[in-house]
């Protein structure tokens, strides 16, 4: 349970950490929090020749807030968001979902970008950006380009960042006012990845009727999926119980989770239907409450 | 390659500054434990599950077998041989898990302390539910939790009384000396 060898570098400017990565390419591997790639270390499953550590390039470490949208810099700190008061304002969906990340030591370490670019599709992050219709800048030494995340995420653990590049920030649009949020999961342990997991965003008119909705939802294929088909169904009416329990019946057909060892598919397909319902709720009552 | 340069990390654990020399791939957990002596950091399961090594870096809880000994260079670690004062009187939080038998075995017991420590400075009132939550990384295989919870909310108490005698003011009564 100890990490092979390994050379560790350890930059303290974006510039010098995308030198270093055309100068080793695949042999490198970026570490951020490490929360996902350590213990793979640990268990020798991965064994990265060269290390490049961004912890130190504290330029990548910041929120910041404008009118049209929300910036996050890659080497933001998973507790740095759950803490923030300007988060929990600009998007509430952010800080209710961060409580949901592993643990309060995990949450310690782990880093917005590591947890986009590992891409694991139980994780809360990449279901919460894609419910936001956020989008990743990445960087290399080459320059530097922007992607939406509904095309970043490709399968499990991949996506379409290249050897030579740096995830340095998401951008998600500024939520309207009139807009409800909810997040929830179903795990087996508190902490522990989510069998599933649904994300939802309501927004309203002055007239209470839903004039944007969507439904977010994880662990059901490679990529965090959005439901646009469930939500299409509220546009136009309030977002009462019998209008979203209508819109939610369709899930079980739109959903083809893969059986595991932690769940069958027909239990992972009843509780994306569950989830969904719960989350279009719990997001319908609190923009009403707005 | 067998291996790697080693590297210089100077590191204070407990207000105490260390300047030691480690390969890269050193876990934290094992720098502190190996190199520094410090063995009441334990090491349960290594991949990040078991809370048994968490440490305070910086301020925050970490576990210490997902740091790298390089990665802590120039940070402030707090392990539980920090929590006692310099004397041996135990910490309240300490005095609360002897008190209430918040343990059994006691391997998971440093990681426990060094969770709630940091818990209870976030939340110095929490709800019995929100001790749970508050220690819902750390995995014990003995207690059922009862008695951890038990130890906590004691220690909660303890704590809130000592910060209103003091600001009051004299010396806090839990049964023992305490060192805050």
């Amino acid at each position: 349970m100890k990490p092979a060898v390994f050379e560790h570098y350890a930059p303290t400017t974006l510039e010098e950490a995308l030198l270093l990565l055309d100068e080793f390419g695949s042999d490198a591997k970026i570490i951020s929090g490490g929360q996902s790639l350590i213990p793979m270390m640990n268990m020798r499953l991965a064994r990265p020749k060269i290390l490049i550590d961004i912890n130190r390039i504290e330029e990548l470490n910041y929120i910041r807030i404008s009118d049209s949208e929300i910036q996050i810099g890659g080497l933001t700190r998973h507790y740095q968001l759950e803490h923030s008061r300007e988060i929990e304002q600009a998007c509430p969906l952010i800080t209710e979902g961060m409580k949901l990340i592993g643990h309060s030591q995990i949450r310690s370490r782990g880093t917005i970008g590591g947890s986009v670019v590992h891409a694991d599709p139980t994780a809360e992050l990449p279901v919460i950006l894609r419910t936001l219709g956020a989008s990743v800048t990445l960087a290399s030494s080459e320059g530097v380009r922007t992607v939406p995340t509904e095309e970043f995420f490709l399968t499990y653990l991949t996506t379409t960042i290249e050897p030579n590049e740096i995830l340095i920030s998401v951008q998600i649009p500024r939520p309207a006012a009139n807009t409800g949020f909810a997040i929830d999961e179903f795990t087996l342990r508190k902490g522990d990845f989510a069998i599933v997991l649904a994300a939802a965003s309501i927004t309203l008119d002055d007239q209470g009727r839903v004039i944007a909705a969507a439904l977010g939802l994880g662990g059901v294929d490679g990529v965090p999926v959005l439901l646009n088909e469930v939500t299409e169904g509220l546009i136009g009416y309030p977002p009462d119980r019998d209008r979203i329990e209508a819109c939610c019946g369709i899930i079980s057909e739109l959903v083809d989770p893969e059986s595991d060892v932690h769940a069958s598919a027909e239990f992972r397909r009843d509780l994306c239907v569950t989830y969904g319902r719960r989350v279009l709720e719990r997001a319908a009552q609190r923009a009403y409450r707005l | 390659m067998s291996q790697s340069k080693m590297k210089t990390v100077v590191i204070s654990v407990n207000g105490v500054e260390h300047t030691v020399q480690v390969e890269p791939r050193m876990l934290l957990s094992d720098v502190l434990r190996d190199e520094l002596g410090l063995t009441g950091t334990h090491v349960g399961c290594e991949h990040g599950i078991c809370g048994a090594c968490t440490v305070i870096m910086d301020g925050r809880p970490v576990r210490s077998c997902l740091v790298f000994g390089v990665q802590a260079d120039r940070a402030e670690i707090l392990t539980v041989e920090g929590l006692a004062g310099p004397d041996g009187t135990l910490h309240p939080l300490q005095a609360a898990f002897w008190e209430k038998h918040g343990l059994q075995c006691g391997f998971c017991t440093p990681g426990v302390l060094i969770s709630a420590y940091h818990f209870l400075k976030e939340n110095p009132h929490p709800t019995r539910d929100e001790i749970r939550e508050g220690i819902s990384g750390n995995l014990c295989r003995c207690t059922g939790y009862q008695s951890i919870v038990d130890a906590v909310e004691l220690a909660a108490e303890w704590l809130d009384r000592e910060r209103k005698s003091k600001s009051g003011s004299s010396t806090a009564q839990t049964g023992k000396e305490v060192n805050v």
